[in-house]
């Protein structure tokens, strides 16, 4: 069923067309920052961009701190809202469930094949970045010539070797995963109690602004370490030195929680209601 | 094949199937007839698992549903109110798909099985088109083939021709039949009165939720005690039958009498030329309209 699941999202063009975006976005900021010729100051625009002037390796690092806030939850809102609701709506769901393939069975195919996608499109941006960011900025050695080791500068300032990056991109791609399915899960919770996948969609999205507008607001202070949102950042700390962990850990706590609890209230949902579409 | 025992089913307030008790026997060709909004799809769909009984028991190929649902499914074929397919992929892609998503979709006779069960609802010829290019009775013999693939040992169809034009519903009659004939129990719904009068051996009567008459088609189409005749010889034949005869128009008579030989015979002794005589049978349509009130789609309408 899982390959199922999976054949359906590579059959789709609608899924290509989402990743075409994420991967177009940070070309299009790597452009506009080769041709221009000076690098952001420190500390303004997106993460790493004042960096990665000087080393392309790590633009993949930039490249998701671009998409992370807002174009890849939009993704991840149009495929988990789609899960259920879309098969509903194109009057599939009745037909798998009779075919039969059982409830549960299908929902967790389903999430299997959101975390493939997830993992899959950050793994493409990443990939499509790096060799947009090398081709464009170069690896660091080129810019610094003298014998200097090539490699990447930790955002703490020490020298990073291409291992250390590799693993902590790595670090960084699951961490960001697992928000990613944490924020799935409470689309996929609305996907299973609507016929409309745009309105699953929407509303997992209206989570996320109402959570990014908590945190921006004082007040809110109380239940901000509880907000989806709150930890997304924090994969950042992966290109410290060395690596920043408190915030790490906090976050997937933070993330095991809404997955547990959302993908949970989902399951008893879909496996107890009637289907009617 | 199916059982219902007291099956009832209540949206919120409103009761959309009402203490049903059905019977469908093994080898029968069973049509649930009943008005819009008569609760056929709800039952259909409580009998494959879709939609939880509020109370009552299913029974289906011997197994409760919806508890040992999965059992019971891989031997039924089903297609609910109009098909459902990947509108952006091809009829075969879309099949493929449906059949490697269940158990029995042996991969190695999938292509064959598509082949035949395409060929089987007349879609032979179709191919790679997408399907949202498909006419809706295209698509709806794409469901059908859906229903195919596996060889069931039931059908279950809830309006099966919707969609399709007169051709295409005899055709879809007649590979019912013939699937039947090959030993698959056929149940289906219908709105359509002459559908089910065509192509079923039993029938049920649905209306607001209740199953009002479950027979055999024969015995709801019993004979009605009356017998037609035509005769040139009219006044005749009516001076002969003083007392048995119910109604004259011009030279056509209706006349009470349980056995149109002897009654022939008797006409033919007396010298009246018989020209036609036969038994009349109610029609399914008068058995429906007596059992079933107004459709519940209609609002307003005195009870």
């Amino acid at each position: 069923m899982i390959r199922v699941e999976l054949r359906k999202l590579l059959l789709r063009p609608r899924i290509w067309a989402s990743v075409a975006l994420l991967c177009l976005l940070p070309a299009i900021v790597a452009v506009f920052l080769a041709t221009a010729d000076f690098p952001p100051p420190p500390g303004q625009g997106g993460a790493f961009l004042s960096a990665v002037v000087n080393d392309g390796a790590l633009y993949p690092a930039a490249a998701l701190a671009l998409v992370l806030p807002l174009f890849l939850p939009i993704a991840v809102a149009v495929v988990a809202g789609d899960s259920v609701a879309g098969e509903a709506s194109g009057g599939t769901l009745r037909y798998l469930l009779v075919r039969p393939v059982g409830r549960t069975r299908l929902l967790a195919a389903k999430l299997v094949a959101l975390a493939v996608y997830v993992t899959a499109a950050i793994a493409l941006v990443v990939v499509t970045s790096l060799v947009l960011g090398v081709l464009l900025f170069g690896t660091g050695a080129a810019v610094t010539p003298g014998g200097q080791p090539a490699g990447a500068i930790s955002l703490s300032g020490s020298p990073l070797s291409s291992s250390g990056l590799a693993w902590r991109l790595l670090g960084a791609i699951g961490y960001i995963v697992l928000s990613m399915l944490g924020f799935a899960a409470i689309t996929v919770l609305l996907s299973t109690m609507t016929d409309s996948a745009l309105g699953a969609a929407l509303g997992g999205l209206a989570v996320l602004i109402t959570s990014s507008v908590l945190e921006t607001l004082d007040a809110a202070a109380p239940v901000k370490p509880y907000l989806p949102t709150h930890y997304w950042l924090s994969w950042i700390d992966f290109f410290r030195d060395p690596v920043f962990w408190r915030n790490i850990d906090h976050g997937l706590l933070l993330q095991a929680g809404y997955i547990v609890v959302f993908f949970g209230a989902a399951w008893a949902n879909f496996t107890t209601k009637d289907i009617t579409s | 094949m199916i059982v219902t025992h007291a099956l009832t089913k209540r949206f919120g307030r409103t009761l959309a199937v009402d203490a049903v008790d059905l019977h469908v026997g093994a080898g029968d060709r069973y049509g649930l007839l009943g008005p819009n909004g008569s609760g056929k799809t709800t039952l259909v769909r409580m009998m494959l698992g879709l939609v939880y009984a509020t109370s009552g028991d299913i029974e289906i190929l011997g197994r409760p549903v919806p508890k040992r649902i999965a059992d019971v499914l891989p031997d039924v074929g089903a297609l609910m109110e109009g098909p459902g397919a990947y509108a952006h992929l091809s009829g075969r892609r879309n099949l493929a798909l449906l059949d490697a998503a269940g158990p029995r979709g042996d991969r190695r006779t999938r292509r064959r099985r598509i082949d035949e069960a395409l060929d089987r609802v007349g879609l032979a010829t179709v191919d790679q088109r997408p399907v949202k290019t498909y006419s809706l009775g295209m698509r709806q013999r794409l469901g059908l083939a859906g229903a195919l693939l596996r060889r069931p040992r039931l059908l279950i169809l809830d309006e099966p021709t919707n969609g399709l034009d007169p051709q295409g519903i005899k055709e879809i009659r007649e590979l019912l039949i013939e699937l039947n004939e090959d030993g698959t129990t056929v149940f289906l719904s219908s709105h359509l009165l002459a559908e089910i009068e065509q192509l079923c051996t039993r029938a049920g009567i649905v209306d607001r939720g209740r199953l009002v008459i479950e027979d055999e088609l024969t015995a709801l189409r019993a004979a009605t005690g009356r017998v037609l005749v035509a005769t040139p010889d009219a006044a005749h034949a009516a001076a002969v039958l003083d007392g048995q005869l119910e109604s004259r128009d011009g030279d056509r008579l209706v006349i009470w009498h349980d056995d149109p030989a002897a009654l022939n015979a008797r006409l033919v002794e007396a010298g009246v030329r018989v020209r036609s005589i036969h038994a009349e049978r109610r029609t399914l349509e008068q058995v429906v309209l007596d059992a079933t009130g107004p459709g519940s789609d209609r609002f307003g309408e005195p009870e």
